[in-house]
């Protein structure tokens, strides 16, 4: 006799087999706690409504998709995260990965360019060139893209504090190469909230610092129409041990904050809104991970029509870069994060994501060698040319188990949107160490997990063999010292009192309330190095301690 | 370094890197072994570091980096705690460090380097066996 109801299949079926035999745990969770059935039917679907809920891909709520096609129009931008040592090396870097077939640039940079240092600073020893290529001035720009046509490549760049004077170094160098400005396609990260969070490197307190951004989102509305000026950032509060449920809540929240700011402004939110992008991460759980993309894309929906009242219905439009998770890399046995960096691939794939990179095999050791890189742009192109997932719009859609999971993330994404809400907003919430706090007690639960045994990571607790040797690639201490000879040079050679013009100009835009951009264009044109114009803007903002909690 | 009463214990984040991810949960896994444990928090100089372990007295110092600076970075730390009279502490390392870059490192007087997956628990007991010498 079939079963009629799930309650009577659990009964008549289901509770013989597990009698005689147990199953492998007491409970099946996602990383998010999210506890799970044995199977999901409409009985779990009770109230979704396909038009409301769903929709079809291209429309509100868009939870199918930000495109009618998708990937059949056009496959996703594969944009590998990629940039060290010199700005000489950074441009060979950039012109192999173009040649294999890369769509788009994606430019790391140093922690000293992140913070504001130049790489004759104190503070930047040892630091130079080692997690991205150092740029101290318009100089090193101009070498990164030598022999690359700006109006024909879309860059993405990670830089936050100091995003707005890389900014103009990036439209000079455009300017330079004969280019109108509305040609430039890209994307500048410009998220300082999750700096404080989870990724470290802010200079300025939370007030100044969202000022700056929304002068690069007023700046860009009006004279880079096609870029997108803010890249708010998921992947590194999941990377600093959050979960997939806390990645949503917390990272909408820092975009509610700025979206806030910006409206603040006095510019009307459709002006601005439908550049917004955001970058996320993909980890193992791979349906929870496609869950996540599919809420995230409803929920921001809801947030900007019903919250914020916009009416553009790219306003409306959640759209996103992965990264696939490198906190899910092990060191050991390095080949086996090439499995584990397809399952992710394959998740923002099916999730419906707009531009991909892989991590890469090798990155439990270094930043990644050019083998490497080139295994994580074969790994994207074979899901793309030759698994044929690219060929339907969302197929995962309808899938009970699908939508009743992306349901509970939507939902758990939005209490923590509440939460934060009642402690005054992302920014207040911060200062209150609240998302600190509890993405503390997450990893330390995750790592727990692992040595306990409970959460099993192949190589690391079960499973263990010897790593082969694989081949490194270093950063000699070389870079600083030819980093710091070029920088001494530029110094004598540029005009210096034109240099101090122009940063005395910067204080005073900074210290009233005009748009910088303008100052910074000037500043970078005249070779002012980043280090001189993050000094006069430490001045005049102030510089802001960790939130320390621990 | 045999004493009794608690381990002290700094653990410190030198460089630029914001990844402290592994510097929090190393701190939390160490308090809960029963040592006291300050954290400096992210950015500290190597110089920072000297000073905060002369003052607060500690038998560990635990760097963590994984910005690549470890080689420039680490040794001016042991260099400076044997300056200032406590070469006698115990210093470990972890991060993203690779592995042929590890006897450097223990020339220099870091004792142990705890990779990405090394388990708290073999922290813990490398630590109480050291300081049981």
């Amino acid at each position: 006799m079939t079963s009629k109801t799930k309650q009577e299949w659990r009964e008549n079926c289901l509770a013989p087999v597990v009698k005689r035999s147990p199953e492998r745990q007491n409970k099946f969770e996602t990383t998010s706690d999210i506890e799970l059935d044995t199977v999901y039917t409409s009985e779990d679907l009770t109230g979704f409504d396909y038009l409301e809920d769903s929709g079809y891909p291209g429309e509100y709520p868009f939870t199918r998709g930000v495109q009618p096609n998708m990937y059949r129009g056009r496959i996703w931008t594969m944009r590998q995260y990629a940039g060290f040592g010199s700005a000489e090396e950074t441009n060979q870097r950039y012109r192999y990965l173009l040649q294999e077939g890369q769509s788009g640039l994606s430019v790391a940079f140093d922690l000293p360019t992140q913070i504001g240092y130049d790489s004759d600073h104190p503070l930047a020893r040892g630091e130079v060139g080692k997690v991205g290529v150092a740029v101290n001035s318009l100089q090193d720009m101009e070498i990164i893209f030598d022999g690359i046509s700006l109006d024909r490549i879309s860059t993405s760049m990670t830089i936050n504090a100091t995003c707005a004077p890389i900014l103009a170094m990036y439209i000079a160098v455009a300017k330079k190469q004969g280019l109108a400005l509305d040609k430039l396609d890209g994307t500048t990260q410009n998220d300082i909230l999750k700096e404080y969070i989870a990724r470290g490197t802010y200079i300025f307190p939370p007030k100044p610092s969202i000022r700056l951004i929304a002068d690069t989102a007023a700046y860009c509305s009006k004279y880079l129409p096609r870029w997108n000026y803010i890249n708010i950032a998921g992947y590194h509060i999941r990377e600093a041990g959050a979960t997939a449920t806390q990645e949503i809540g917390f990272t909408l929240a820092d975009a509610i904050e700025y979206v806030k700011a910006i409206v603040d402004t006095g510019l009307d939110v459709d002006s601005f809104a439908p550049r917004i992008s955001f970058i996320f991460q993909t980890h193992n759980n791979f349906f929870e991970e496609i869950a996540k993309l599919r809420a995230l894309r409803r929920l921001w929906a809801k947030i900007m029509k019903e919250r914020f009242g916009a009416k553009n219905p790219r306003s409306w439009m959640f759209r996103t870069h992965i990264q696939t998770g490198g906190v899910t890399l092990t060191s050991q046995q390095p080949m086996n994060n090439i499995a584990r960096a397809t399952v992710q691939a394959l998740a923002a794939v099916l999730g419906g994501i707009q531009s991909l990179a892989v991590s890469c095999y090798d990155e439990g050791h270094c930043i990644p060698t050019e083998e490497s890189v080139r295994q994580s742009l074969r790994l994207q192109q074979i899901l793309a040319y030759e698994s044929g997932v690219t060929d339907v719009v969302d197929p995962l859609g309808g899938s009970y188990y699908i939508e009743w999971l992306t349901d509970e993330l939507e939902k758990r994404g939005a209490e923590y949107i509440a939460k934060i809400d009642s402690l005054g907003g992302a920014a207040a919430a911060i200062e209150q160490g609240y998302q600190q706090k509890e993405i503390q007690e997450s990893s330390y639960r995750y790592q727990k997990e692992i040595e306990s045994g409970q959460r099993i990571v192949v190589g690391i607790n079960k499973f263990i063999s010897p790593s082969p040797k694989i081949t490194l690639l270093r950063v000699g201490p070389e870079v600083e010292i030819n980093q710091k000879n070029k920088l001494a040079k530029l110094k004598k050679n540029r005009d210096n009192t034109k240099v101090n013009q122009t940063l005395k100009r910067l204080e005073n835009v900074a210290q009233n309330n005009d748009n910088t951009m303008p100052a910074f264009l000037e500043c970078v044109e005249a070779y002012a190095t980043l280090g001189e114009m993050c000094d006069v803007l430490r001045n005049v903002f102030s510089t802001q301690r960790e939130f320390l909690v621990v | 370094m045999a004493k009794q009463g608690k381990i002290r214990v700094l653990i410190a984040k030198p460089g630029l890197d914001g990844h402290d991810r592994g510097a929090k949960v190393v701190a939390r896994a160490l308090r809960d072994a029963g040592m006291e444990v300050i954290y400096s928090g992210i950015r500290q100089t190597p110089e920072m570091i000297v000073e905060a372990a002369v003052q607060e007295d500690v038998d560990v110092v635990g760097l963590s980096i994984l910005s690549g600076a470890h080689l420039e970075l680490l040794p001016l730390v042991t260099k400076g705690l044997k300056k200032k009279g406590r070469g006698d502490a115990l210093v470990i390392a972890g991060g993203i460090i690779p592995e042929d870059d590890v006897p450097a490192l223990q020339q220099a007087g870091v004792k142990a380097v705890f990779g990405p997956g090394a388990p708290t628990k073999d922290i813990i007991d490398f630590i109480k066996k050291e300081s049981a010498k």
